[in-house]
């Protein structure tokens, strides 16, 4: 028997790739429909102040203008948030347009519609908006204080405080011969895809139906919550992401210019278009980060880590988005790292400032605790004098293919984790790097050589339903996945993740192609559009693949199970008598007797002799309900020059391994990794949001927030021939798209660190700045004089 | 109003335009050429790129009007009908683009590049596209399809 081709495993060009490369992408600015009006959003005078009134009669007098309206005006519902992650937790509560006070840079209190783009932003900027300013407070500790209060209806900026706990015996972090406490903090960021938001609201008045296009992540989740906040029949109420140009978290959100474009086109009967300006991307659209921990390790002299303990304080700005309170909590799970720790801690509290609201950027949570826990490892390993690999050596869980209870309560579905250090110091050339650094300290270079290393888990796969209700998260995290075997051949896919760029029409048609024994260019995969794929928890968290995929698989078993039916009947043998061999159905012991899919879509089709009970047409439908998360781990090793003068730091090498399971399309997923590594690259060197006493953004554009560029991002050595398959999924699939972000920001920092501990530095904060590196050794040199 | 008159892509195009319209407004909206993307309001991100007169440009840092009588080549007019440029083929082969926002102002700024430098080394090549962002790829499969594609473009000169 011919084995049969294989595409999962391939690195199978891009199917997304032709319309992208020529110019025939469906962004949202691409879309223009006849009658369409521009909305533009007015954005406060001050960040923290009390409205005293909007006065909007000369812009509503202004050529094409058709209206300029307030949060009165509208009248509409607050926005959703849907984690209150505790019972106590104090909620405020947020309108898409402030009426009575506004809370930070992009609170907007009123927008203008007219005719075309460059009236509208010529109303907006004609509104008069007189306010009363009040002191600002974009610090957290200072918010803490309460001296300037952000909601006055909550009496605090202290509006959660949620306690994982722990596992194991506490006495550890007072007791343990070695206790290293370390505070890191970590800068709010700002996720910067290259397309920014924006949407377009249209609909058939008559009929009550409205549709959304939006630059979205989230498509679903917008349509079932956005539909009580403006007043539509969830079933009247279509939302579409078209091609969307990047999210990383930004677009996982439901905003406060997306219900308004809906309320104006229901209001005026006209589509309404609006498009996020750079500059309003920064202040309007999520950051994320801005986080604070204390950390304890407990450990023994000769490396053990007995005990690790981590409270947080996190900047959720000035309210809740969709999720804000949540994305500390998920970080809450991977404290502990690939290690085996006897002892575990993890508290937080979340605090209001007058900043943009923070929410999931790449990683959510986990690149915040694995920044901490492998700083303090770090830590640990200067403290008592050993190699920093060696640390984690011994630290390391044991290899396990079966899910294990970790000690901070989740079952982790497999891992193995010390090969996956092992390669990458091999990759590195580990020892060689040591004896390099070693001479240039000897000789006194002013180029330092600095090594870092990071050995991280994820937790994946967002999420099992049950999960998600016990930590009082409001919806579920099943996804779906509808296959339909045409009659001609083709097979159409609908699936309910929704990306944005992450090539889901590849990779999944891989995996059908695979199952159903076609090829890839016979399917069609559609996403994205919730009248076409009704069922769908979409894109973020690295589920896509893990949830979502393996929804395909179960939807494949349903219809090779009818299709089975089908082709014993026309073989005229028991459906025992059948095999799955070489993209058939083949009569055991006589293989040349076979029906393909194909054949039997025609037969499902005309459906003239089908078998008694089977229904014509060949399709399924399959919602997959995750029974766990999936745990992809890695190692990352960072190679820096710091110039000890400057305080300059170059990447000289950069080595990332990490085991996502079982691998659909190696060259996306090394894609993956290469984007992840150059975020977390960003945040650990390059980028901060800043603020000033007064509230306003500093780093306000992409002239003063430091994206970085082909130059000051390394070439990467990747490597994911490590694949423990996930015991979760029929597929052993895990993901990947977070795993760079995870895993960059304390192997750069680590590393830049490790390059002038032997001048006495012992930290450095994120971003690595030269200034930063260039003060903390001026200080050693200080302290040591 | 301002009269712009522009040839692009090849083809004649003129139309009366606000005299403040960037270029790149007028190419998306006036022209309705929209595979041409707006990344930023401070002519940081490179998005925008085109060529004028064979030379990349942001075209959101020249007005329309200073384009008058001009030759224009955007995305759309890169591909020679059905067949992709070597630029466009080597981006597709190598995995250089995600989103793909940034990939046509990505793929022209390397074409200009590639005219001045047809046989560049990598640095020459990440020091070249410092005027462009990419937030997906992490550059790397950008500077391969970059390199590749200079590679097939002087072979098929040879």
């Amino acid at each position: 028997m011919v084995a049969t081709e294989k595409f999962i495993g391939q690195p199978v060009p891009r199917k997304e790739d032709p319309d992208l490369l020529t110019g025939q992408a469906r962004y949202i600015d691409n879309f223009s429909v006849p009658g369409m009006a521009w909305m533009s959003m007015v954005r406060p005078p001050y960040v923290h102040a009390t409205i005293d009134s909007i006065d909007t009669a000369a812009a509503a007098a202004m050529p094409g203008v058709i209206g300029v309206f307030t949060g009165d005006d509208l009248g509409i519902g607050a926005l959703p948030f849907v984690w209150p992650i505790t019972e106590d937790i104090k909620v405020p509560v947020h309108y898409p347009l402030a009426t009575d006070k506004v809370r930070f840079a992009g609170d907007a209190v009123a927008e203008a519609l007219a005719e075309t783009r460059e009236q509208a932003e010529d109303a907006a900027e004609a509104v008069v908006v007189r306010a009363t300013a009040l002191p600002a407070v974009t610090d957290m500790r200072e918010a803490m204080k309460d001296e300037t209060i952000v909601h006055d209806d909550l009496g605090t900026n202290v509006v959660v405080h949620w306690i994982h706990g722990g596992g194991g015996d506490q006495s550890v972090f007072d007791s343990a011969p070695v206790i290293v406490e370390e505070t890191y903090d970590q800068p709010r960021l700002i996720p910067n895809p290259m397309e920014t938001r924006g949407c377009l609201a249209y609909g058939v008045p008559a009929m009550d139906e409205w549709t959304l296009v939006s630059a979205t992540q989230i498509p679903h989740i917008v349509k079932v919550t956005l539909c009580g906040v403006v007043g539509i029949a969830e079933s009247k109420f279509r939302v579409i992401a078209p091609d969307v140009g990047g999210g990383f978290g930004s677009k996982l959100n439901v905003y406060a210019e997306e219900a308004t474009a809906l309320a104006l086109a229901k209001r005026t009967g006209r589509p309404v278009k609006w498009i996020e300006t750079r500059a309003e991307n920064y202040v309007a659209t999520i950051h994320g980060r801005g986080v604070s921990h204390d950390c304890t390790l407990a450990g023994t002299e000769d490396g053990k880590i007995l005990g690790l303990k981590f409270v947080e304080i996190a900047d959720m700005g000035a309210y809740y988005q969709l999720l804000t309170p949540g994305i500390p909590e998920l970080g809450g799970w991977v404290y502990m790292g690939p290690y085996a720790p006897d002892a575990y801690w993890y508290e937080f509290r979340g605090i209001v400032t007058n900043c943009t609201p923070t929410d999931a950027y790449r990683g959510a949570g986990r690149p915040e605790a694995t920044y901490v826990l492998e700083r303090v490892v770090d830590a640990f390993a200067r403290r008592i004098g050993k190699d920093p690999a060696d640390v984690r050596r011994m630290n390391f869980h044991p290899p396990f293919e079966e899910a294990v209870t970790s000690i901070m309560g989740l079952n982790v579905d497999s891992g193995n984790y010390e090969p996956l250090l092992d390669k990458a110091l091999e990759l590195s050339g580990y020892e060689q790097l040591r004896k390099e650094q070693q001479a240039r300290r000897d000789r006194g270079d002013t180029k330092q050589l600095g090594i870092g290393l990071s050995t991280y888990i994820e937790m994946c796969g967002l999420a099992p339903s049950n999960i998600l209700g016990a930590l009082r998260y409001a919806a579920g995290g099943w996804d779906g996945a509808t296959i339909e075997c045409l009659p001609s051949g083709e097979v159409i896919l609908k699936t309910g993740t929704s990306p944005t760029g992450q090539g889901h029409e590849t990779s999944w048609s891989q995996i059908v192609a695979d199952g159903l024994g076609v090829d890839p260019g016979a399917v069609e995969v559609l996403h994205g559009d919730t009248m076409i794929t009704p069922l769908g928890m979409d894109t973020y968290g690295s589920r896509s693949l893990s949830v979502g995929g393996v929804a395909i698989h179960f939807a494949m078993e349903k219809v090779k199970e009818k299709a089975r039916a089908i082709a014993a009947h026309e073989l005229e043998v028991s459906e025992d008598d059948l095999e799955w061999a070489d993209n058939a159905y083949r009569v055991k012991g006589a293989p040349d007797k076979a029906r393909t899919i194909p054949d039997l879509a025609v037969s499902a089709w005309h459906a003239h002799d089908l078998p008694a009970g089977v229904e014509p047409h060949l399709n399924a439908t399959a919602v997959y309900d995750p029974p766990n998360f999936t745990w992809p781990a890695g190692a990352h090793i960072c190679v820096v020059e710091v110039d000890t003068e400057t305080g300059h730091t170059d990447i000289v090498k950069y080595v990332a391994v990490d085991d996502c399971g079982t691998i659909i399309n190696p060259m996306i997923v090394e894609g993956q990794v290469h984007g992840g590594v150059a975020q977390g690259v960003a945040e650990a060197l390059y980028e901060e949001a800043i603020y000033d006493d007064t509230g306003n953004l500093l780093t306000s554009s992409m002239t003063q927030y430091l994206v970085p560029t082909a130059v000051e991002i390394p070439t990467m050595i990747t490597d994911n021939s490590q694949m423990t398959p996930s015991t979760t999924n029929p597929l052993g699939v895990k993901g990947i798209g977070e795993a760079g972000t995870i895993a960059a920001p304390p192997a750069v920092v680590n590393a830049v660190i490790d390059a002038v501990s032997h001048l006495g530095v012992t930290g450095i904060g994120k971003p690595a700045s030269p200034e930063r590196v260039w003060r903390a050794i001026q200080d050693a040199k200080g302290g040591a004089a | 109003m301002t009269h712009v008159s522009v040839t692009v892509n090849g083809e004649p195009r003129e139309a009366d335009v606000e005299a403040r319209t960037l270029l790149v407004y007028f190419v998306r909206e006036t022209l309705g050429l929209t595979g041409t993307n707006v990344g930023c309001d401070t002519s940081t991100c490179g998005t925008c790129t085109i060529l004028v007169d064979g030379e990349s440009v942001k075209s959101c840092t020249m007005l329309a009007a200073q384009a008058d009588g001009r030759e224009i080549t955007t995305i759309e007019g890169l591909a020679d009908g059905d067949e992709l440029h070597p630029l466009q083929d080597a981006f597709h082969r190598n995995h250089g683009l995600q989103c793909g926002y940034c990939t046509p102002g990505m793929i022209l700024a390397a074409a200009s590049f590639l005219k001045e430098t047809p046989s560049p080394t990598e640095g020459e090549v990440r020091e070249a596209l410092e005027g462009n962002l990419c937030r997906c790829t992490g550059y790397q499969n950008i500077v391969k399809s970059i390199l590749d594609a200079a590679g097939s473009m002087s072979g098929a000169k040879a």
